[in-house]
């Protein structure tokens, strides 16, 4: 047993070594989600954007496209199914400005002495667009209005795209870190070497993989806390359950590393295959814009990326606040964890030293 | 004693298979160093690496001390026993980058169960005389002294035999000189080096006894010195053209 940990801790440091003296991978690995984040919290700060963004019940005969406000101008309509739980998600959206004014008429409810429709609406007094909104509904002819106030904090493009980045991040050097160079030892001898010596290959695997697991945990932990501090990035949520999300993400990545790996010598091969699976998951995983306005398809697509399932968990507990027990976040580590078992399985199986 | 019986080995190619080793059988007694000599082709690495567990025969068995340590019908790798009292220098060996010589030696040496690890890489680093470069990462590294680190590694858990797979190839003459007085010390040791080479003068210098090898065959066998008194020729080069009808340096 003692020396089975000291084989293990022998390749865990080596690889350890190899990546902290390889100046360049390790100052890109660092760098990399620090220019993307900077890059797009210049490209997307500056003063709100004059538009708005108003959400309607659709109850009875009030849809989207029938509702009172229908005629202004400058204003993009969502609509909210009436069921409470939509209506609920919707405030939440006003009071985190990504909703500026929320609408609910009740055309059946109509108030006969003054024949008025009866409307509720929900507003952030934070909110300039808010505040704007609430004024022009006076002028709205024929609603006798209720206001309700909701308060919360505004989610900035930069709070929402900054679980998405480290998350490629992650990606990144999870598939390339143990990926790549299980493939460049295969290819100069190293493993062929090291098969040579009382190692088994389960051991050797185990040590990459935990050393690739600590160094990344090691740098997205460093990322994450400048990123926290310097762009007051909102965490809403349970940190424990973040840690778990981004745990299950990494051990995830890593074992559709290993699966490239298991066979593979040819470095060219494995740069295509790593780059045919980084690039779908960099675009389709809802890091830079929302799934929602996709081709439902794509949708459905999306959800084979194990970073979709990352992102989408790590945004609800940052923005929503969301804990380890609840849906949003146990269904993705659920996930992410049955991809990792079941790659780790295959690719240890699949595994040969040359 | 190791003994090598009747090893086939077969690799699938087009047009057709390659027939690497044909019924090829050693005896290596302990202590000498062996030499497989042989042209490019010839089936030496393929033999050695059969008797190091890294290739596994079609046919044929290889024993230590009377216990089969490989087989056709066994695993695709050695016994641990047989990988701890084997030590390995490849033909071209890479190393992980980034590390020194002496952190590979540390690493190395804790892949074996080894009870003073540290004592072990100090020896090693004596025996092979690399103190004044150890702490160099490989790369950094003149042709013999890496084959010098090289040797190292596959000495440092001291190893009861050692394979060479042509060490001194595309070394400059001094560098296979300093190689070869680092083998003689080795051999002093009283360890078994198992020994391929295509350098005749080497073979003669370095082994106490040597094979030739060609097409997967042992074509002939003997003390060098032996060897040539007995076909009358004066060197092994023109005792392979004598026996193949080939140049001993020319490709198969």
């Amino acid at each position: 047993m003692n020396n089975l940990i000291l084989r293990l801790w022998g390749l865990f440091v080596a690889r350890n070594k190899e990546f902290y003296r390889d100046r360049g991978s390790m100052s890109w690995n660092l760098l990399f989600p620090i220019l993307i984040i900077g890059g797009f919290a210049f490209a997307y700060g500056g003063k709100p954007k004059p538009l708005f963004s108003i959400g309607v019940v659709e109850r009875g005969s009030v849809t989207v496209t029938t509702h009172p406000l229908m005629e202004w101008n400058y204003a993009r309509f969502v609509a909210i199914a009436s069921s409470p739980e939509e209506i609920e998600k919707a405030k939440e959206k006003v009071s985190r400005h990504q909703l500026d004014l929320l609408i609910d008429v009740e055309p059946a409810v109509a108030d006969s002495a003054a024949k008025k429709s009866v409307g509720h609406f929900w507003v952030n007094p934070t909110s300039p667009q808010g505040d704007t909104l609430e004024k022009m509904l006076a002028s709205v002819q024929g609603v006798s209005w209720n206001r309700e106030s909701t308060i919360g904090r505004e989610v900035r493009f930069v709070d929402w795209l900054t679980p998405g980045i480290i998350g490629i991040n992650m990606m990144f050097s999870a598939l390339f870190g143990v990926g790549y160079v299980l493939v460049r030892y295969r290819k100069s001898g190293v493993l062929k070497r090291l098969k040579a010596t009382p190692v088994r290959a389960w051991e050797f695997l185990f040590a990459q993989i935990m050393s690739r697991f600590a160094l990344i945990s090691v740098t997205t932990a460093m990322i994450f806390t400048g990123a926290y501090f310097a762009l007051d990035l909102p965490m809403n949520g349970s940190p424990f359950a973040l840690a778990l999300v981004l745990a299950s993400g990494t051990l995830c990545l890593i074992a559709m590393g290993l699966l490239v790996a298991a066979r593979v010598s040819s470095e060219e091969l494995a740069g295509g295959l790593l780059n045919l699976m980084t690039w779908p998951m960099m675009f389709l995983s809802g890091v830079w814009f929302s799934l929602e306005g996709l081709n439902p398809w794509l949708q459905k697509a999306s959800l084979i990326s194990p970073l979709t399932h990352m992102v989408s968990a790590a945004r609800s507990i940052m923005i929503d606040g969301a804990h380890w027990y609840e849906p949003t976040v146990l269904g993705p580590v659920g996930i992410l964890l049955t991809i990792s078992l079941l790659g780790l399985a295959l690719g240890s199986w699949l595994f040969r030293w040359e | 004693m190791i003994e090598v019986r009747n090893l086939f080995k077969t690799f699938p190619a087009k047009p057709e298979p390659v027939k690497a080793v044909q019924g090829l059988s050693l005896k290596i007694p302990s202590g000498v160093c062996f030499g497989i000599l042989g042209p490019n082709g010839a089936g030496k690495t393929t033999t050695i690496e059969i008797m190091e567990g890294l290739t596994k025969p079609d046919q044929g068995e290889v024993l230590f001390r009377g216990e089969t340590v490989i087989s056709s019908g066994g695993g695709h790798r050695a016994p641990k026993a047989w990988s701890r009292a084997i030590g390995i220098q490849f033909q071209q060996t890479a190393l992980q980058d980034h590390l020194t010589g002496r952190e590979l030696l540390e690493l190395f040496a804790g892949l074996y169960a080894l009870e003073d690890p540290k004592q072990h890489v100090t020896q090693a680093i004596e025996t092979c005389d690399i103190a004044e470069f150890v702490d160099r990462e490989p790369k950094k590294l003149s042709g013999g002294q890496r084959q010098r680190v090289l040797l190292a590694l596959a000495l440092v858990h001291a190893p009861e035999v050692i394979f060479l797979d042509e060490p001194t190839t595309g070394l400059d003459p001094q560098a296979r000189r300093t190689f070869w007085k680092l083998v003689e010390k080795i051999k002093k040791q009283g360890r078994t080096l198992i020994l391929t080479t295509h350098y005749m003068d080497e073979a003669e210098i370095l082994c106490d006894t040597v094979v030739l090898v060609d097409q997967g065959r042992v074509i002939d066998e003997g003390a060098p010195k032996e060897l040539l008194e007995r076909h009358g020729v004066k060197n092994l080069d023109e005792l392979f053209l004598m026996r193949t009808g080939r140049d001993l340096r020319g490709d198969v």
